[in-house]
């Protein structure tokens, strides 16, 4: 009908507007490229940086929002108590998703911010976003949470991670001594071996006060998925699941949801206490700001990574105070609290091992021969593969 | 506690599921049903359901103390409409202007309206907000989980009374023609004497009220809680839903209960033992979207019941 309008620009008012608007981006990046200088001048304790020390910026990367209830949380928690050292500085990033986006994050923090030293905390971020990255600045040190670090790759990658699965055994042992209808369940994200650790700890803590308890393992696919989550624990709550506990990212909906069933909940990654208070039991929480301040020791004595002062991998249970319990909840009675109280004083001094023979898998297959034992170190169960005897789930999909 | 309901529990938490699951969806469904039906997409109902959860759980969390534990949600459930609107607004205009195109709008709603929601939503993940009282049709029932099943909120017997209210208000009504005929034949809308933009802007509008509903009944209702990946995708699957609904608001209705049930497939069938496949009945919402995209999609042939001016460039 009506011909093509004319562009309603002339040419010269087009390139007028580009110019004003690259002369408004230069400006603006001037104008942020001074203010961290200025903020850190004035915040930097004079008295330790006014010899020209430098000052140790640190990159923290989470998956998530940093107050979700959950293992972003627990990582922000610690790195808010290295942030009150003197001589360091935080840089956080959060809600980066584990794709390509993660690298760019990473690469700002670098170049921009003038980050040495990055922790990128989530599980995925590690193949192969910090392994490109790691190669690409060999003079920035990596540390990821997470057993995937092998003596092959690149020597500015360090790996720490915390055997909170003795937490869970813990956990696990209130859930056997509460449970009335000897079920209980396990809502997980993906069948990694972190996960089946968490998962077979948590059964054989319950079994070992309860033989016959079972855990009905539901996987929801991801590590952040509400509406599954809630499911779940309606499906759970369903077939008779009186204890639930998780491991997803933020377990608020999955204890929310069983308070609103009735069902007990043991929480996981931080305090969750607030969000059940009938029937919250205990959880397993992290408690990362110890390991980060060895690692704010060990740097600013000037040990690194490359020159081999600083292990690769950093591993540790209670009695390196990598996991702690939540306060116990007017559910459980004294007697779990006592057996509990027990075998965490049997961790704290390293004479408890989870892993005893004989231990089966839930297909019948004999895993852990009689007589033998797994320490907590052992490779065997960095690379978990299986569920113990009494889980009902199965690994592959 | 409860006794063990075995195989029945699937059955239960799928039907459980359309209810709890589907309200979302069908609230956006019907929200852009009525957008599409005056000729324009807004795929940034995704962007809309994420602000709407976001306020409406800000919002009940912050006026409980003012309007009590009862009035608050609602008052949340309010502002979260209201939210949607603004946002529909802006669609509303900027789809309208000359060679804008509304998809590419669309997805800048997408990334705008989760930027906002996720700037705001940031000291609200924490806190526990009162959540909408639920109609709980169960009492009858000694079987807890008949019971907490039938817990039916309100938002859902409000989506599903306004589905066939809207299919006779398109049929039987002067605005819904109206409607129509701006959807269906612009110029002879306009020789009418009717304003496009007016009526565009005016189902644009109203239908993302509705999408913010949806993302009241997210926070407030099921599962719950404001986080940011509250969402994961439901706005723009609600989006595939309407074409699979053929623009039809009962239809929507239907289609949404479907989507509903789908995603309590898979953690209702590993409660009961079937470990094999997870991933796959996980997967149940997204495959079929994609199943519903192959199967309604015809080069030969347009699709019965679309709005004639629907992605067309307009004059």
């Amino acid at each position: 009908m009506q011909p093509p309008k004319q562009f309603p620009f002339s040419r010269r008012q087009v390139l007028r507007g580009l110019l004003a608007t690259t002369a408004f981006g230069l400006t603006a990046k001037f104008g942020t490229g001074c203010t961290p200088a200025q903020e850190g001048g004035d915040e930097g304790d004079e008295a330790a940086s006014g010899g020209g020390s430098e000052e140790l910026v640190i990159g923290f990367l989470y998956v998530g929002p940093k107050d979700d209830f959950g293992y972003n949380q627990a990582h922000a928690e610690g790195a808010a108590a290295i942030a009150e050292l003197p001589g360091v500085k935080i840089v956080e990033q959060a809600s980066v998703p584990e794709t390509s986006e993660v690298e760019e994050a990473m690469r700002s923090m670098i170049e921009i911010d003038g980050a040495t030293v990055l922790f990128p905390t989530s599980f995925g971020y590690f193949d192969p976003h910090i392994l490109k990255l790691a190669e690409e600045f060999p003079d920035v040190q990596f540390f990821h949470a997470g057993g995937l670090y092998t003596d092959d790759m690149p020597d500015n990658i360090g790996s720490y991670f915390g055997y909170i699965d003795e937490a869970q055994y813990v956990a696990g042992i209130v859930a056997g001594l509460t449970t009335e209808s000897n079920k209980l369940g396990f809502v997980a994200a993906k069948p990694i071996p972190q996960v089946l650790r968490n998962i077979n700890g948590f059964t054989l803590g319950a079994k070992s006060v309860n033989p016959d308890v079972t855990t009905q393992v539901i996987f929801t696919g991801d590590w952040a998925e509400p509406v599954k989550e809630a499911e779940a624990v309606n499906s759970m709550a369903d077939q008779g699941i009186d204890v639930v506990t998780c491991h997803v990212d933020s377990p608020k909906v999955v204890i929310e949801t069983a308070e609103r069933r009735g069902m007990y909940s043991s929480g996981y990654h931080a305090d969750q206490s607030a969000l059940a208070p009938e029937g919250y039991l205990t959880g397993a929480e992290w408690d990362w700001t110890s390991i980060y301040t060895q690692y704010v020791e060990w740097l600013q004595a000037g040990k690194t990574l490359m020159n081999g002062d600083i292990p690769h991998i950093v591993r540790g249970g209670l009695e390196s105070g990598f996991w702690k319990l939540s306060d116990f909840g007017p559910a459980v009675s004294d007697e779990a609290k006592a057996q509990a109280e027990e075998v965490k004083a049997m961790f704290a001094d390293s004479s408890m091992v989870i892993y005893t023979g004989e231990i089966q898998d839930n297909t019948g297959e004999v895993k852990i021969p009689a007589g033998e034992e797994l320490e907590q170190t052992a490779v065997e169960l960095e690379t978990m593969d299986w569920l113990v005897e009494g889980v009902d789930g199965s690994v592959e999909g | 506690m409860a006794d063990a309901l075995g195989w029945w529990g699937v059955p239960l938490a799928i039907a459980a599921g359309t209810m709890r699951g589907g309200t979302p969806f069908l609230f956006v469904s019907l929200g852009e049903c009525l957008t599409e039906k005056s000729g324009k997409i807004n795929l940034g109902l995704e962007g809309t359901l994420l602000t709407g959860a976001m306020s409406a759980y800000a919002v009940s969390y912050l006026s409980r103390e003012a309007v009590g534990d009862v009035m608050a949600p609602f008052l949340g459930v309010l502002v979260a409409g209201l939210a949607g609107m603004v946002l529909g607004a802006i669609h509303g205009w900027l789809s309208q202007q000359r060679r804008v195109n509304d998809v590419a709008v669309g997805i800048a709603m997408i990334i705008f309206g989760s930027g906002i929601a996720f700037f705001f939503g940031k000291p609200f993940i924490q806190p526990v907000a009162p959540q909408i009282p639920t109609l709980n049709l169960g009492a009858w029932s000694d079987v807890p989980a008949i019971q907490a099943a039938l817990r039916i909120s309100p938002l859902f017997i409000f989506g599903v009374i306004l589905a066939p209210a809207m299919q006779w208000f398109f049929k039987s009504t002067r605005w819904g023609l109206l409607i129509r005929a701006v959807g269906d034949a612009p110029e002879a809308a306009r020789a009418m004497g009717v304003s496009i933009f007016k009526v565009r802007m005016l189902s644009i509008v109203g239908g993302s009220f509705l999408a913010g509903i949806g993302g009241a009944s997210l926070s407030l209702y099921y599962p719950g809680v404001w986080t940011e990946l509250i969402s994961s995708g439901q706005g723009l699957m609600a989006v595939a839903l309407v074409i699979f609904a053929r623009w039809n608001p009962v239809q929507c209705l239907y289609a949404s209960l479907l989507f509903g049930g789908a995603q309590a497939l898979g953690p209702a069938l590993q409660s009961v033992g079937v470990d094999s496949f997870y991933y796959l009945f996980n997967a149940a919402p997204y495959v079929l979207t994609l199943a519903i995209m192959i199967i309604t999609c015809s080069p030969k042939k347009t699709l019965t019941g679309a709005p004639g001016a629907l992605g067309k460039e307009s004059s």
